[in-house]
């Protein structure tokens, strides 16, 4: 089954791999997102070969594979940086700064390994504003706080 | 009997140092040589008191908090003068005054434990339903009253009783926890605090309708919840619960646990479907309805977490206890998410019919900020924002759209006397923009063509021709759009506009 988190650094591309991963999970009804969610934990993305492989596997056209990667938000064609971080733009979030501290938050992180993104929700709306930085749930944040978190 | 300490493992209590707590408890009970048990909890959603401890003594749980790792140690002292001693749990005000009853188990039981479950009450329903005729069960939720708590409304015996009647080889039953809206955390709280609930839900829904498959459908935003409810239907399998003999009834039933990736959009059902599929999230057009053909293109119960989590209740009180809270059509308890930029936010489940101004002012108590309240956005990102003067306003279904809003899946976001009402009026655009999945043409393009006119207005060019399009631009998404998605974005910019005209026109005199 998939998991909800990459909790280790994603693998270097291995094809074989990436087969078997799909034709482990092939039986599934509606296979397809539990494939592309283990290939991209294992990998980091789902990238051009990954698509060919698992188009294969389910007997299905590369666009077709394809344009499920690219309808949603959490395949990435190419992989992040070292460090993921995650920031709720949405409007509790808004409500206690959210705006503001993202800026920061893309401020102290220039230059360094890290890849920030807005996130719209995480279900910590009671203690915003809310991150997520590497997988883990972060409330009442501030800039300072992240940054410590992907300081090396 | 060794000492019982109730730590919760929720992820918002996580979020603000749960487990460092517990880490700290765990070391000083090693160093004083106490004879005590650390159990992770959900969360009784009492947030702005996390992390907050629960030790058990003869007069009940006493609760501590907010605690820190440095000041974790007071919970064995015992001294319930410190200032960080709240008192009896359940005495505390803003917890009594609830009508727990989807959340009653929520924060108090282990959740992965089926024992615990059963010795609160759970399984009570499921037993119930498996005596009944499978009519007589949907009978009992058609008359409860109850209603969809995703946010459409609509009523769940009837979904089940179109479900149960259609000719097919097979049925499914789906479970739509891809809790979206800002503001909303009532899904996850439950899924990681009483996960059973749902199960037991489902599964007589499952029994209800003839299904023997069931799928949850979890945002990969919830790396907690689908966590902890993966490791709940294993326990579920591994205690008869779930499989080929229900509680030895004879009856299979089953789930599988699926993940989101990321679209919003997905919280719709018949997008939800086609992503479990394994496609684009993109809306089908109704009819037909999931109800008569929906996943694979079979006969499908879809409904929202908290609608699956009220049926166990039901069943085990008779659909006359359930029906009896409540006001008008709304029946039942509503679990209010109360966040946003307030002091005391978290879980409130009422009767429907509580006010506005008792959530924010009584329970909410303010903002966190400290200054005064402007605007409340009520049921997510397409919800309506409220002025403070319609706060006497009762927190129904019918109350509420009289008022050109919505309750949606409950969510109330706070905003004090900073909001720019203009700014979320382009953000509700821009977030559709964002979200759209692309199939119907208002929603696709309308939502740039918003986001775009908004910014006209932020800037004060041609006011009144740009304020005039963009209600026609809301008129055509509203008349236009395939779901709620495109369909709803006018409710937070056409009531942002209407109660806040003042932000609409800042800009003007300055141009001018």
């Amino acid at each position: 089954m998939t998991t909800a988190r990459p909790s280790a650094a994603p693998a270097p591309w291995d094809a074989a791999q990436a087969r078997a991963i799909a034709e482990g999970l092939k039986g599934l009804e509606g296979p397809l997102l539990p494939i592309l969610h283990a290939i991209n934990d294992r990998f980091g993305c789902v990238g051009d070969e990954a698509v060919r492989i698992v188009a294969d596997v389910l007997n299905l056209s590369r666009a077709e594979v394809h344009g499920v990667v690219s309808f949603y938000h959490d395949f990435r064609r190419t992989p992040a940086e070292r460090h993921v971080v995650k920031i709720c733009r949405a409007e509790a979030c808004q409500a206690l700064g959210a705006d503001r501290l993202f800026a920061e938050v893309e401020q102290r992180c220039a230059g360094r390994p890290v890849t920030v993104e807005a996130v719209y929700c995480l279900g910590n709306c009671a203690l915003s504003p809310a991150a997520l930085v590497d997988g883990r749930l972060l409330g009442r944040v501030d800039a300072a706080k992240v940054a410590a978190l992907v300081t090396p | 009997m060794s000492l019982r300490l109730f730590v919760p493992a929720d992820a918002a209590a996580r979020s603000v140092g749960a487990d460092a707590v517990a880490a700290a408890l765990a070391a000083e009970i090693a160093a004083r040589g106490v004879d005590a048990e650390i159990v992770r909890t959900g969360s009784r959603g009492l947030f702005w008191l996390d992390p907050l401890v629960e030790v058990e003594t003869a007069g009940g749980r006493i609760g501590y908090g907010p605690l820190a790792p440095e000041t974790a140690a007071v919970v064995l002292d015992g001294n319930r003068a410190h200032p960080l001693c709240l008192g009896p749990v359940e005495e505390i005000g803003w917890l009594k005054s609830q009508q727990r009853l989807t959340f009653a188990r929520c924060g108090v039981v282990d959740p992965l434990s089926l024992a615990d479950y059963e010795r609160h009450g759970g399984l009570k329903g499921l037993r119930r339903a498996l005596e009944l005729a499978p009519a007589a069960v949907i009978g009992e939720v058609v008359e409860s009253g109850l209603r969809g708590r995703g946010g459409a409304g609509f009523p769940t015996g009837i979904k089940w009783r179109t479900v149960a009647a259609a000719e097919a080889p097979r049925r499914f039953i789906v479970c739509n926890a891809d809790e979206g809206d800002s503001g909303t955390f009532a899904d996850r709280m439950l899924m990681e605090g009483d996960p059973f609930l749902l199960i037991e839900g489902m599964t007589i829904a499952g029994i209800a309708v003839g299904a023997d498959k069931g799928f949850v459908y979890l945002r990969s935003e919830y790396p907690d919840a689908f966590r902890t409810f993966g490791q709940a239907l294993a326990a579920a399998r591994a205690g008869g619960l779930l499989g080929p003999d229900v509680l030895g009834s004879g009856r299979a039933f089953d789930i599988e646990l699926r993940l989101g990736a990321g679209a919003y959009v997905c919280g719709e059902e018949t997008s939800l479907l086609e992503s479990l599929e394994g496609r684009r999230g993109q809306v089908r057009a109704k009819p037909p309805l999931p109800a008569v053909k929906g996943l694979f293109g079979l006969p499908t119960v879809i409904n929202n977490v908290l609608s699956f989590a009220a049926v166990p209740t039901i069943l085990a009180e008779g659909a006359a206890f359930y029906r009896d809270f409540g006001t008008g059509r709304s029946r039942g308890t509503m679990p209010v998410q109360l966040a946003g930029n307030v002091r005391r936010g978290g879980l409130i489940e009422r009767a429907f019919g509580l006010t506005l101004r008792e959530i924010v002012e009584e329970y909410g108590g303010g903002t966190l900020t400290g200054r005064p309240v402007r605007a409340v956005q009520v049921g997510g990102p397409l919800g309506a924002y409220w002025p403070v003067g319609l706060f006497d306003t009762p927190f129904e279904y019918e109350a509420f759209a009289a008022r050109g809003g919505m309750i949606g899946h409950g969510g109330v976001v706070v905003f004090d006397d900073t909001v720019d009402l203009a700014r979320q009026a382009r953000f509700a655009f821009e977030f559709c923009a964002l979200e759209s999945c692309g199939k119907c043409t208002p929603c696709r393009l309308g939502s740039t063509r918003g986001v775009e006119t908004m910014e006209r207005i932020i800037r004060g060019e041609r006011l009144a021709a740009n304020l005039e399009l963009v209600r026609d631009l809301c008129e055509v998404m509203r008349d236009g759009s395939l779901c709620a998605l495109g369909g709803l974005t006018h409710m937070p910019v056409l009531s942002a506009l209407e109660h806040f005209p003042e932000d609409f026109a800042r800009d003007t005199a300055a141009a001018a």
